[in-house]
């Protein structure tokens, strides 16, 4: 049988960690970094006696979640106890949902290759909280433990095997990221880890409606890994059955670098967690007003806001669809328009240039070291003709590398636009002089020699001339 | 006057007639560890000298009229397995033997702000699982009775050093009757109030649902005293009930006319000594001449009770020991060959049998394939258990059983018997699987000179009720003063 004849079916285990202030079950600060073991306390170093009390804002977030991504909020939830030993638990159990999470049987809207729409739907959605950090120490052997992450809120959004490539994978861990921060409920920062799949592959003959045994690979944290390790986990598989062979359920380790997955033991599949109700903490009872109270004050998500682009600022589809999935981009469009008043060139910045440059540098828009108010201010420069838009370009790029004001940096590299008059007429009379060539060439019809000329000009200012004037002025000249 | 006869209240009047200093009790009390700690053995760890220089410290203020509460000055003992500060605590285990807590416990922190004396850490049970604290790492707690019997368990030292004036009243908890029990065998006041009644914070917790902690004192009088330093609501502990604060002396009325009493007879007759059965039945007796109403009753499920105990007490377990792992504050083995090893290593030296025992158990009941037919169907039968509490308590005010079948047996008697010694729980369990409260108060001697241990249960949160039952039977008793132990 051919590739042809195969499809895969891809699940996520997604976890966001939540960016409420304080830990899930304690009152330490929920903060990235920091010096190890500095937000700690006895509840989330475990010490005997120490007992947890669940943060509201966490059960908040989660319902949230849920509410966005079309769950029905369980009114009676509890927590449950996950049991296992490892440094970086140091209760020896992971306070997590079993079968009673706040959220279940929701749905996410993407987009396939062939432009059609399809839904994937959302088994459940629970709280639990994450580990340590455990930093091998390269010289002495040791493994020293790191608690600040411990008790950290996390929410897990487990996905139906709805997904058939890692296209649509991809896609719908985009949409769940752009989602969760519209919702402001994580920071989804992949690179720090506070957003992070678990990915579960199988394949099966097409036509046939029984699951392939599946293999996981865990604690993926760039699209670029999920998509090569999707990929190269299909393939795997069906060389693997066409060859006679047989899919093993296990966890699975990509490596970025070989382009690999390797096995990790099946220890996994071994392990009995001994799930059963935390005794230390009480039911979550939610009542209808709570859920509906947060059902009304939920913010607008990136569909609704697509649409509004495309009706208030005519924006192409494409466009909209780019700047509305992420928050961070969509927020920075909005405020840069109300700085400068020009939706059109804040657009075009957005899709073009900073895309490229995000892309290029594999950077989350988040991390975009300029304000809305220094890119609205890069419009004004360019619309008022103090820069042209090709000194535009350097200046962004000069944003991105040393952020300060637009206006700080023209001044600074001497980009203002030469827009004066008797000083351009002196440029353009230098350069006629010296290509009498072209003068000639223009005057016995080849228009070209016109853009030659003008390039010329922008050259002898270092790219400063206004453009349009130079034109304009050759002509004139040129027409004499 | 020997002042460590005397009861917390009668101290607090000798105390404000200026009859005593707190200087005075204090030294009295380590006067008196000094003297019998040895044949006793109930300390963990002893603080005479930190108390003694507390003791002055205390006396200083006062004689610059600074003194404020009704509790200043007043030593106690703590079981070992409640947090305090600068001070191990151990549990009894070698797990945990230089374990010193960076934070203090709930009910700890409440006896500080009323500036109570900490004479030491009591002996029990390693992680308060056993009846007889001969499962101490450390060392045997003996009978201040017959220093050849057990005091009970798991707050053996709690209860034994009470008995022996080691110290005026002390904290112990109770998960299955670890309060209760010791009280009766070593003839002293043992309360367990209702689940969430008192704060469970920095109680190192050996079965989460079950665990409470609770007053160890000579008379009904300073069980009232104690609780009310003890409850009442704490945010750290979701658990705690957010129920109104009570006088609990207040409601020493010395009265019992009308008293509704039932009886359960499942707790009498076969497996009940017969002196235990009888010092009940005249106990009874002495209640109906008082004016209450006595009743017989079925509580047919609480044969039950103790097999589901010791599935739901041992699941917790199992779970709430696992951070014993040897990689933090724990016992650590010196050779290890990589992490698996050392949780091996670890959990294998310095746990005893019986908290292997349990966590065995705990571990084997939460096992998928398993979980349903154990842990699933124990709590149905804590469901039922708590609805023929409930069912009881719509015809009756308080329950009266033996606390334990049993006067407190030889050492070395059970400790072989596993079963057996689960089996003396039988009278207390049910207490704890339907979350009410149970005060264990003498009501008498067997022929050998044993203390005898009546268990007075009520409603939930109803603790006033089954106090001034307590009460008003002691007065007219008067055990104390007709029977004293040997040490």
């Amino acid at each position: 049988m051919s590739r042809e004849d195969y499809e895969a079916v891809i699940g996520l285990e997604v976890h966001a960690e939540l960016s409420t202030k304080t830990k899930i079950f304690c009152s330490c600060a929920n903060e990235f970094g920091g010096d190890p073991n500095t937000h700690i306390c006895p509840v989330c170093t475990a010490m005997p006696g120490s007992l947890p009390v669940l943060n509201e804002k966490v059960v908040e977030y989660a319902v949230k979640a849920g509410l966005a991504t079309n769950c029905t909020i369980s009114k009676d939830s509890k927590n449950d106890r996950k049991n296992y030993f490892y440094p970086d638990t140091p209760k020896a159990y992971q306070i997590s949902q079993y079968d009673k999470p706040l959220c279940e049987n929701g749905y996410v809207e993407i987009e396939t290759a062939d432009g059609n729409k399809k839904e994937i739907r959302i088994e459940r959605i629970h709280i639990e909280d994450d580990a340590g950090k455990l930093n091998h120490d390269d010289f002495g052997g040791d493994s020293l433990v790191d608690l600040n992450r411990a008790g950290v809120p996390l929410i897990e959004t487990v996905s139906k095997p709805d997904m058939r490539s890692a296209e649509e994978a991809e896609q719908y861990l985009r949409k769940l990221k752009s989602i969760f921060e519209y919702i402001e409920v994580s920071d989804c920062k992949m690179q720090e880890g506070s957003l992070r799949a678990d990915v579960n592959v199988s394949v099966r003959k097409k036509g046939t409606s029984e699951l392939g045994t599946r293999t996981e690979m865990k604690n993926m944290n760039s699209f670029r890994s999920i998509v090569r390790a999707i990929d190269y986990e299909i393939d795997r598989q069906i060389d693997l059955i066409e060859d006679g062979g047989k899919v093993t359920q296990e966890s699975l380790r990509w490596d970025d670098v070989s382009g690999k997955t390797f096995s990790m033991r099946g220890k996994e599949d071994a392990e009995d967690y001994r799930y059963f109700p935390d005794p230390d903490l009480v039911a979550i009872r939610l009542s209808d007003e709570y859920v509906e109270k947060i059902r009304a004050e939920l913010p607008e998500l990136p569909e609704i806001r697509k649409q509004r682009y495309l009706e208030k600022y005519k924006l192409a589809e494409k466009d909209a669809k780019l700047i509305t999935s992420s928050k961070y981009l969509s927020d920075l469009f909005e405020q840069a328009i109300e700085v400068c008043n020009n939706p059109k060139a804040v657009n075009n910045w957005i899709i073009s240039d900073i895309s490229r440059i995000l892309n290029e540098t594999e950077m989350e828009p988040s991390e975009i070291p300029f304000d809305a108010k220094q890119l609205g201010e890069l419009v004004i420069l360019i619309d008022k003709g103090t820069i042209s838009s090709s000194i535009g370009k350097k200046v962004l790029t000069e944003m991105f590398e040393n952020p300060r004001n637009p206006e700080e940096i023209i001044k600074e590299k001497g980009w203002i636009q030469i827009s004066d008059e008797g000083a351009i007429k002196e440029v353009v009379m230098k350069v006629l002089e010296a290509n009498q060539k072209s003068v000639e060439d223009y005057k016995a019809g080849k228009d070209k020699a016109l853009g030659f000329l003008v390039g010329q000009a922008m050259k002898e200012t270092k790219g400063k001339a206004n453009p349009q004037m130079l034109n304009k002025m050759f002509k004139e000249e040129l027409n004499k | 006057m020997d002042i460590t006869e005397l009861t917390v209240h009668e101290l607090q009047d000798k105390l404000k007639k200026k009859e005593l200093t707190v200087t005075q009790i204090t030294k009295a009390y380590v006067d008196r560890i000094n003297e019998k700690e040895k044949d006793v053995q109930a300390f963990v760890t002893v603080l005479t000298d930190e108390a003694m220089k507390q003791a002055q410290d205390i006396e200083e203020k006062i004689n610059r009229g600074e003194n404020k509460g009704e509790f200043e000055g007043i030593p106690i003992g703590i079981k070992d397995n409640m947090c305090t500060k600068g001070v191990k605590t151990t549990c009894s285990s070698k797990m945990l033997e230089n374990f010193v807590s960076p934070y203090d416990a709930t009910v700890i922190e409440k006896l500080n702000n009323e500036n109570l004396i900490n004479l030491g850490k009591l002996n029990m049970d390693e992680f308060a699982m056993g009846g007889s604290t001969e499962h101490s790492y450390f060392h045997n707690t003996f009978n201040p009775w017959n220093l050849n019997k057990v005091p009970g368990g798991s707050s053996g030292g709690s209860a034994a050093a009470v008995a022996a004036n080691l110290v005026p009243w002390s904290l112990g908890s109770d998960t299955g009757g670890s309060i209760r029990q010791p009280a009766s065998f070593c003839g002293v006041v043992g309360l367990k109030p209702t689940y969430g009644l008192v704060s469970r914070y920095g109680l190192v917790a050996f079965a989460s649902s079950l665990d409470q902690i609770g007053p160890i004192t000579k008379d009904v009088y300073d069980s009232a005293m104690l609780l009310n330093i003890i409850a009442g609501h704490d945010e750290r502990d979701t658990t705690s009930a957010n129920i109104e604060k009570k006088d609990y002396v207040k409601a020493l009325k010395n009265d019992v006319k009308g008293l509704k009493i039932g009886i359960p007879k499942e707790f009498y007759g076969e497996g009940v000594e017969p002196d235990v059965e009888a010092k009940l039945k005249e106990a009874i007796e002495k209640y109906k001449e008082l004016g209450a109403e006595v009743e017989e009753f079925s509580l047919d499920v609480a044969e039950y009770s103790l097999a589901a105990y010791y599935i739901v007490a041992c699941a917790e377990a199992s779970s709430n020991l696992g951070r014993f792992d040897g990689v933090r504050y724990t016992y650590r083995p010196k050779e290890v060959n990589g992490l698996w090893d050392l949780y091996k290593k670890a959990r294998s030296e310095a746990f005893g049998d019986e908290v292997k025992r349990r966590i065995i158990l705990g571990t084997y009941v939460l096992s998928s394939g398993y979980y349903d037919a154990y842990y699933k169907k124990a709590q149905k039968v804590r469901t039922l258990v708590m609805k023929e509490f409930d069912k009881a308590f719509e015809k009756y005010d308080v329950i009266i059983t033996p606390t334990s079948p049993t006067v407190a047996f030889d050492i070395g008697g059970k400790i072989d018997d596993p079963l057996s010694m689960y089996k003396s729980d039988i009278c207390t369990v049910s207490v704890n699987i339907a979350g009410l409260p149970g005060i264990s108060i003498p009501c008498g001697v067997d022929s050998k000179g044993m203390p005898i241990g009546m268990q007075i249960i009520g409603n939930k949160f109803q603790e006033e009720t089954i106090l001034n039952a307590a009460y008003t039977y002691e007065q007219a008793t008067k055990f104390r003063e007709n029977y004293k132990p040997k040490c």
